[in-house]
């Protein structure tokens, strides 16, 4: 790893900027990077996740009472085709790694549209909730609703409301990287962009894995 | 002697890129250009936070009003407390030291991601504009403390939004150095830097980047909460609608005891490069302190609750959160041993830097041991919310955290600058601070004890002597302070050049140009066997 | 430095039967939720949910085929997380 600049191979601007932007990249750190990325959001939910089990702990009739306004079916459709998802976008590494251009962006392509899905039933759950009167701070639910129903309800918008914007922020990468693949730039060799695109949708993926018995499965 | 790999002869400060002038440091990704950014940046808000400072001690110079009344009072600690710890000593050392020598003591040529590391800083300036905006629009400065507790937090008319907003902002900033120092240690280290031949200040980088990582995105949650709550009444931390306060506490202190971590690491990385080279000695222990490193990185994990012991956590909480807390007192002490003995039988060259060292050591004990006190739940029970904890934590953060940035500021300056310092003028400045700094804080333990509660504007009739003799320390200290920052201006402009070694130190930053070449080496360096940071003979 | 991932292409194949895996396990706790079981409908819940995970992170997220440092950290970040949230219920599950 010696450094010897050789200026007559190189003009003295291009000179300049090889010696002010040295070409770091390497597979491993940009992997390693990902992941320490991926556990702050482990980090960030979880403090989340700790306050929902201490509220539960303490008003767990009122949890179930509360769950029983959510659609069960919806919660499950949206967990089957998140995993699909997940699959999908795995299995474009795959296809980027046996050279499998067109392949691997079609993958990716199904995956942001099971993204778009997931944020379309989204909408309707929530679009239902509010048509009921239940939202943070709604007067129906200070009226009506006790304490710990309110917690739950407070709770569950915080969350997938919270969910639901790294889902945008993923799909916002993967065009990223359906670009990056297509023009090349992204490839066997240089797969990072692709990959880590496909570690942050895991992690998505995986937060999901969790908010779908906590709210949805409650009986 | 080399003075540079690169373009025209030029160092690391006066290399021309791409952009001229201002803008070539502000776009820059060169990791030692961003550490001076940083410098510049953390010592400028470091000043408002003086003034602010020196504001609240004229202020309790005497009983009732004296310059402002407790409406503003309480703006002024609460701004005071979230630039000090936001602003100053949670990025100070890594974002500084950790930036400026990092790459050079690894035999690297920049961090893992340089654009990465220049974000870091952007989003530093960025949540430093949307605090100090909290003062200027809206309706009035926070007045909550920098420790944010519901429910006033969110039931304060005064502007917490941008704050609280300017707060998450600077927590993102210290992820994303924490990452990118992370992976450079894990994959930049050059041929033969082992772990075990890894400079101790390295070492803390990397317990601190571990906390930085974990622990910052929980207080970013809370504060996300907060502000929800604000706006829209979610309820988790509203005794009203069900939510429980010390829910709150536990979630910011999840993070805000760790944060102490992030500052003193790096704070006891640095002396652990002061002394070995001040005593042309090994370091003692070297093992052991990478150990107390980790244990005290991960153990501050679990104490937390030591904030909160009169809040109403139950008494099992109580009585485990002491316990952890005695513990982790242990691996500091240890280090404190260590430092000592290194210092025995060495050849002792007395400088700045070790005059800050050894004071350090001295302010660390006395913050550390009245530590004990407020750990141990039958005394804090008398001191907790008294001045005796204000005392406490500014021996331990200013006095360790704050001295050791001077030590390193002293230690590292030739290397950066090229100049050395005039000595006489240093060490001048490190006498009067000190003793400025004795006087100001050591009355408070007394006073703490007495009975004198912290925030508060105003106190009894039988505080004001002690009062007295703090705000005096005061402008002492602030004395000292100027003496410094003077001295370290001129000198970075004026000074005699530097050689490569003043320090005849054995770490790897020392045998590269005063100052260093923009990518500082020529070829990458290569460790033997019998290589390594403290090998002094 | 290659990493290992280049000399392990992981099969499509593979992929499938993980999912395949990720929906039994999925139908699988909507049903352990049906049946009464109080406290451990909970506990079973997230039991599943943690398996579901685990397959996840090292097939779908390549721990399987990563060097083992990665592996560490992945634990060592659940870890700190477990002991935090146990932490806190000493305070919760003792109040009087």
């Amino acid at each position: 790893m010696t450094d010897h600049i050789t200026t007559n191979n190189m003009s003295e601007h291009q000179h300049a900027h090889h010696v002010e932007h040295p070409d770091m990249y390497d597979p491993e750190s940009s992997k390693i990077g990902m992941w320490l990325f991926i556990f702050t959001e482990l980090l960030l939910f979880g403090g989340l996740f700790i306050v929902y089990s201490v509220y539960r702990y303490l008003n767990p009739d009122a949890f179930h009472l509360a769950a029983e306004e959510l659609n069960t079916f919806i919660g499950a459709l949206n967990t089957v085709i998140l995993l699909v998802s997940s699959m999908t976008i795995a299995m474009s590494t795959t296809a980027l790694q046996k050279g499998h251009k067109k392949v691997a962006i079609a993958l990716v392509s199904v995956t942001f549209l099971i993204g778009l899905v997931f944020l379309v039933n989204k909408y309707f759950e929530w679009g239902v909730k509010f048509s009921h009167g239940i939202w943070p701070g709604s007067e129906q639910m200070l009226n009506e609703m006790s304490q710990g129903e309110i917690l739950f309800f407070g709770l569950y918008f915080v969350m997938t409301g919270l969910h639901a914007l790294h889902i945008v922020v993923g799909l916002v990468i993967m065009v990223f990287a359906i670009k990056g693949v297509s023009s090349g730039k992204v490839n066997a060799q240089r797969p990072s962009l692709l990959d880590n695109c496909g570690l942050y949708w895991h992690l998505v993926d995986l937060i999901w894995i969790f908010l779908f018995p906590l709210f949805y499965l409650i009986h | 002697m080399h003075t540079t790999n690169a373009v025209n002869g030029a160092n690391y400060l006066t290399y021309q890129g791409k952009y001229k002038g201002l803008l070539g440091w502000i776009f820059s990704t060169d990791h030692k250009r961003i550490g001076l950014l940083y410098l510049y940046s953390i010592a400028s808000m470091f000043a408002i936070g003086v003034l602010l400072g020196l504001a609240m001690k004229f202020e309790l110079l005497a009983p009732g009003k004296t310059i402002m009344d407790a409406q503003t009072y309480n703006a002024t600690f609460t701004v005071h407390g979230v630039i000090m710890i936001f602003m100053v000593v949670v990025p100070g050392l890594p974002a500084v030291f950790g930036n400026l020598m990092l790459p050079i003591m690894i035999g690297a040529k920049d961090v893992a991601f340089p654009k990465l590391n220049l974000l870091s800083w952007w989003l530093y300036i960025a949540g430093v504009v949307l605090v100090l905006s909290a003062l200027l629009f809206g309706s009035g400065a926070p007045d909550t403390g920098w420790t944010f507790y519901a429910p006033y937090s969110f039931k304060t008319g005064t502007n917490l939004l941008p704050a609280i907003f300017g707060a998450f902002v600077l927590g993102f900033s210290s992820i994303l150095t924490g990452l990118n120092f992370l992976v450079t240690i894990h994959r930049l280290r050059c041929q033969g830097m082992n772990w075990t031949k890894l400079p101790l200040f390295v070492w803390t980088l990397y317990g601190t980047a571990w906390i930085q990582l974990l622990a910052t995105p929980v207080v970013g949650i809370t504060l996300v909460l907060v502000a929800l709550e604000r706006f829209f009444g979610v309820g988790v931390f509203d005794p009203a609608l069900g939510g429980d306060p010390i829910l709150y506490q536990h979630l910011f202190w999840i993070y805000s005891h760790p944060a102490v971590y992030i500052m003193i690491l790096p704070a006891m990385g640095a002396i652990s490069e002061i002394i070995p080279t001040f005593s042309q000695k090994h370091i003692f222990g070297y093992k052991a302190i990478i150990a107390s490193t980790m244990a005290i990185a991960f153990v501050g994990y679990l104490v937390w609750g030591h904030h909160m012991y009169t809040a109403g956590m139950s008494g099992t909480a109580q009585y485990y959160f002491s316990l952890l807390t005695f513990i982790v007192a242990i691996p500091s002490a240890i280090k404190v041993f260590n430092w000592i003995s290194t210092m025995y039988k060495g050849s002792i060259n007395i400088q700045t830097p070790f005059y800050w060292a050894v004071s350090f050591i001295f302010v660390f004990m006395v913050g550390g041991l009245s530590g004990l006190v407020l750990g141990a739940l039958a005394t804090d029970i008398y001191v907790h919310d008294t001045a005796f904890v204000v005392a406490h934590f500014h021996y331990i953060v200013f006095g360790g955290t704050g001295f050791a940035f001077f030590a390193a500021m002293h230690y590292w300056f030739p290397k950066i600058f090229g100049r050395m310092y005039d000595k006489a003028w240093a060490n001048i400045g490190w006498l009067v601070f000190f003793i400025g700094f004795l006087a100001l804080y050591s009355p408070m333990f007394y006073l703490g004890m007495m009975g004198m509660p912290r925030r508060y504007y105003d106190y009894l009739d039988e505080f004001h002597g002690g009062n007295i003799l703090s705000t005096f320390g005061s402008w002492v200290l602030v004395t000292g302070f100027i003496i410094i920052v003077v001295n370290l201006v001129r000198s970075a402009r004026k000074g005699a050049p530097a050689e490569v070694n003043p320090w005849h130190s054995k770490t790897l930053e020392w045998t590269v140009p005063s100052p260093p070449p923009v990518l500082n080496f020529d070829e990458e360096p290569v460790l033997e066997e019998n290589d390594g940071p403290y090998n002094y003979k | 430095m290659a990493e290992d991932k280049h000399h392990h292409i992981v099969p499509y194949r593979l992929y499938a039967i993980i999912l395949v895996a990720l929906l039994a396990l999925t139908f699988a706790s909507i049903g352990i939720t049906e049946i009464e079981l109080g406290k451990f409908t909970v506990a079973g819940a997230l039991l599943l949910a943690g398996v579901k995970s685990v397959l996840v992170l090292i097939y779908f997220m390549h721990l399987k085929y990563d060097k083992p440092y990665i592996k560490i950290m992945v634990a060592f970040v659940f870890l700190i997380f477990v002991v935090v949230i146990v932490i806190t219920f000493l305070d919760y599950l003792y109040r009087v």
